[in-house]
């Protein structure tokens, strides 16, 4: 017998238009992709907010955790070359 | 700044001090997590629970245009909740925990839900008056610190406008209608102004937790400033449909800039809290009934689930 409970937890992705990325706009509970699907559209897209879903369960999600910060993104702050405001362009010069 | 040496506590007060949003993995004084667990909870299942009192008139619907509306309204709730479950689940509890202290009675829910709505003004009252007070509070929250809830109450928010001006609209309809559609108007006006201005909670001096809650930023503004609000909000849309708010002591204050108004009934109010209000035991016995009902179907969809992915 299957079990009785509130299903997994599915993140949604919603994009708003043509050309536009996929943004995350929260989860719903389903069992199942199909019902994850129909929930996310009941729950996400009631007033025209998209016009494409995706939906991932979330222990399928990899995620960087906070303690990580300092290791994790800090190597950026020694590379301002990678900044277009880094380079010093010639005075006059245009549509640079 | 934020940096590496610091610890969880001083990591968190630096982010309080700095208006900046505490996220689920970050580290977070106990109390703080169960304050949120507690608040966010009750939020959620006063969703779900308020829509026992508007699901009862969706079959009596005076047209199909009010039929649909309700049903839209109702629909919105439900995602509300669902909103609301989301974030507190971010906090270590599952959904299935919260569900079970709702209907062992260790979670509370909004206790306005314990009015039994008895006429069909009742819902232009309940929109108007209940979701514009809860309005004022969720517009509040959309700042309070912890990410998942602010991000749920700017969802809501954008769709909660809609609930309260189809109630006022209710209302202004049936006010310049017969005299008995005025009555009815009156009548619900009469119900629920008590009840909807208690839903902000205790005065604050009264309130003892939102010492900390203020102080960690979970909530904004106090009870007392956000009554104050919503009354100075509502009285005059109240006259202007010429409805007639049943405070006797009700006066515009020249100096405070704000309404005066009279003392609530706190007695009575603690009383519905623990469970003595008109309709509790009924709003918690639907929806365990409601519950236990749809056991089969979620195993059922489980068992499908399993099959085919």
């Amino acid at each position: 017998m299957s079990e009785d409970n509130q299903g997994q937890v599915w993140e949604v992705f919603v994009q708003a238009k043509p050309g536009l990325a996929h943004k995350h706009v929260g989860n719903v509970q389903a069992m199942g992709r199909e019902m994850a699907l129909q929930n996310a559209r009941d729950m996400y897209v009631r007033r025209k907010e998209g016009i494409s879903i995706w939906v991932v369960k979330f222990e399928n999600i990899v995620a960087s955790s906070p303690e990580e910060i300092g290791a994790f993104f800090d190597p950026m702050d020694d590379k301002a070359y990678r900044q277009a405001t880094y380079y010093k362009m010639p005075e006059g010069a245009k549509h640079i | 700044m934020e940096n590496a040496t610091m610890t969880g506590q001083e990591l968190f007060d630096h982010k309080i001090e700095n208006d900046l949003k505490i996220e689920p993995k970050d580290w977070m004084p106990d109390d703080y997590r169960k304050h949120l667990q507690r608040q966010m909870s009750q939020h959620a299942h006063s969703e779900i629970i308020g829509m026992q009192p508007e699901g009862n008139w969706i079959l009596r619907a005076p047209s199909l245009r009010a039929k649909v509306i309700l049903l839209a309204k109702v629909q919105d709730e439900a995602g509300h909740g669902q909103y609301l479950y989301s974030a507190a689940e971010t906090l270590g509890k599952t959904r299935d925990e919260f569900i079970e202290e709702l209907q062992s009675g260790k979670a509370k829910y909004s206790s306005i839900f314990n009015y039994p709505t008895l006429s069909w003004a009742d819902m232009g009252a309940v929109g108007w008056l209940v979701d514009g007070a809860a309005i004022v509070n969720q517009v509040s929250l959309q700042r309070t610190s912890y990410g998942p809830y602010s991000r749920a109450m700017v969802k809501i928010c954008k769709e909660e406008s809609f609930h309260q001006r189809q109630g006022y609209e209710i209302m202004a309809h049936m006010a310049r209608g017969t005299e008995e559609q005025k009555a009815m108007a009156q009548d619900a006006l009469n119900r629920f102004w008590w009840p909807s201005i208690m839903m902000f909670g205790p005065h604050d001096g009264d309130s003892p937790r939102t010492g900390n809650a203020m102080m960690w930023k979970i909530k904004r503004e106090t009870n007392d400033d956000l009554r104050q609000q919503f009354i100075d909000k509502t009285v005059g849309q109240a006259e202007l449909i010429g409805l007639t708010i049943p405070d006797p002591d009700l006066k515009w204050n020249e100096e405070r800039g704000s309404y005066d108004f009279g003392e609530m009934d706190w007695d009575h109010f603690w009383d519905v809290v623990k469970g003595n209000g008109p309709c509790n035991k009924q709003r918690i016995k639907h929806h365990i009934d409601a519950h236990e009902n749809g056991s089969w179907v979620r195993k059922a969809a489980n068992a499908y689930a399993e099959k085919n992915g």
